[in-house]
């Protein structure tokens, strides 16, 4: 059980995809302007990482090495496929937001990575826990990012108004950086700071 | 090690592929219903946006939609409008596609290479023109677009004010440019921009034009111009073509004079 646990948990602060390993950050600058696109975002990634983790380590022991990124790669991009069809039927108007950063998760480093790196190597329960965990850390920086920029450069969260905009007569006057994706560059390098000075063994040597 | 050899290599790609292609095939085929189902919900949407009667997310589609707007199908040669006794199974208002007419050899012509400044190749011979009716009168025409940006074909709708040469309503509904840069053309300020613009001069030329650039305040054509989108110039040239083309004889000129000649003529 503790096991479990610490590879769920890791992932999130420990040795997080986004903060630590610097993956994934291309869909976190893109699809964060808003929060509601960043947690369907997060969904997405969380059960594509999960499932393609539990299904390569299904098959890791009858894959030639040689042909394995070709078999990885065919069950990302199927599963990939199927998410996009499940959040076109679903979350038809998230799905034209999200546009094509829905299909580049399959190019999203985090599930390659996790693939490579723990799939190959362990059962597949520990493998899908490992992607959950994986999935929960990207989601964390994804929601963090999203909350702060939606909320600062349009005032709302989810859509609700939290500041009101002077624009409808509101006091606060939306700043429009934080709906450029530069914006999440910023971001996402103060949270890499906030978590190694928190963690300081997480700093890398010169 | 056995999992080297070649024919089990080959066996487990093989398997592979199959399982994964019958997940993706009946994914697909199976939430193909609802997916429908959604664009033509988001259709009906992108015409109450371009007539500016969707006011927020909660709104009932369906039923303001039938409150508020009336279609009818017009011919595009003479301008005439099609009596709904004409109507088939392909030629009808609640499943008007005009992917399906134009590629028909029945309902859709091909457009001669000289007159094909939208780059669509094949139209339809009729298209819907949607109503927005208040208290009996009309008060606004949406026509349906199309044409070419930089990498897709961009479909949206235009509407015009009952006296047919201001610009009430702006929007695309489907179209696979570059998010962020040719994208932008479903960025609600740019759309925006349309509203209050002037499609034709008082003798009916066509004068409306999306620039490369911004739009000079002081020029005396400024209320016939739109901005471009920076970083996106073959899009807006894209937007700008099919603008013209709709707007023009190949497109709804006909109807439209028709229509402006039956208002003068109710005045008198």
């Amino acid at each position: 059980m503790k096991k479990y646990k610490a590879i769920i948990l890791d992932p999130i602060f420990n040795n997080n995809p986004i903060a630590l390993q610097i993956l994934g950050i291309c869909s976190a600058l893109a699809v964060t302007s808003k929060l509601e696109t960043a947690i369907v975002m997060s969904i997405a990634v969380t059960l594509v990482v999960a499932f393609s983790n539990f299904f390569v380590s299904l098959v890791r022991n009858h894959i030639a090495s040689s042909i394995r990124i070709l078999v990885e790669m065919t069950i990302i991009a199927s599963l990939v496929i199927i998410a996009d069809q499940i959040i076109k039927a679903y979350a038809y108007d998230i799905s034209k937001q999200l546009s094509v950063y829905v299909g580049l998760i399959i190019t999203n480093c985090i599930v390659m990575g996790r693939a490579e790196a723990f799939a190959l190597q362990n059962k597949p329960v520990d493998s899908f826990l490992d992607g959950i965990g994986n999935g929960i850390g990207y989601s964390f920086i994804l929601i963090v990012v999203g909350f702060i920029r939606e909320l600062f450069g349009s005032g709302k969260l989810l859509g609700f108004s939290i500041f009101p905009l002077n624009t409808d007569g509101g006091w606060y006057s939306s700043n429009g950086l934080f709906l450029m994706p530069p914006s999440a560059f910023f971001l996402i390098g103060m949270i890499i700071w906030v978590i190694r000075t928190y963690k300081p063994e997480q700093v890398e040597e010169d | 090690m056995a999992s080297e050899s070649i024919t089990k290599t080959i066996g487990v790609v093989v398997a592979i592929c199959f399982v994964a292609a019958i997940f993706v095939s009946s994914a697909a085929v199976g939430l193909k219903p609802i997916q429908e189902e959604n664009k033509k919900i988001d259709l009906l949407k992108n015409i109450l946006i371009a007539g500016d009667l969707y006011k927020s997310d909660d709104i009932d589609v369906n039923d303001v939609f039938n409150k508020n707007i009336v279609g009818e199908i017009v011919n595009l040669e003479n301008g005439s409008i099609i009596p709904e006794s004409q109507y088939d199974d392909v030629l009808n208002l609640k499943d008007f596609d005009v992917k399906i007419l134009a590629n028909s050899s029945k309902y859709g012509k091909s457009i001669p290479p000289n007159k094909d400044i939208a780059g669509i190749r094949r139209m339809p011979k009729d298209m819907a023109v949607y109503k927005v009716v208040k208290d009996g009168e009309v008060q606004k025409y949406i026509f349906p677009i199309y044409g070419k940006g930089l990498w897709s074909t961009m479909y949206g709708f235009i509407a015009l004010s009952k006296d047919l040469h201001t610009i009430e309503g702006f929007t695309f509904y489907e179209h696979g440019e570059t998010p962020g840069l040719g994208g932008e053309i479903d960025n609600p300020k740019w759309k925006h921009l349309w509203v209050g613009k002037h499609a034709f001069d008082d003798n009916w030329n066509l004068k409306i034009r999306v620039l490369k650039g911004k739009a000079d305040r002081n020029s005396s054509n400024f209320k016939y111009e739109i901005d471009g989108l920076s970083g996106a110039t073959l899009t807006t040239r894209g937007v700008d073509n099919l603008v013209k083309f709709w707007l023009s004889d190949t497109g709804y000129k006909q109807f439209i004079e028709k229509l402006s000649k039956e208002n003068t003529n109710e005045k008198i």
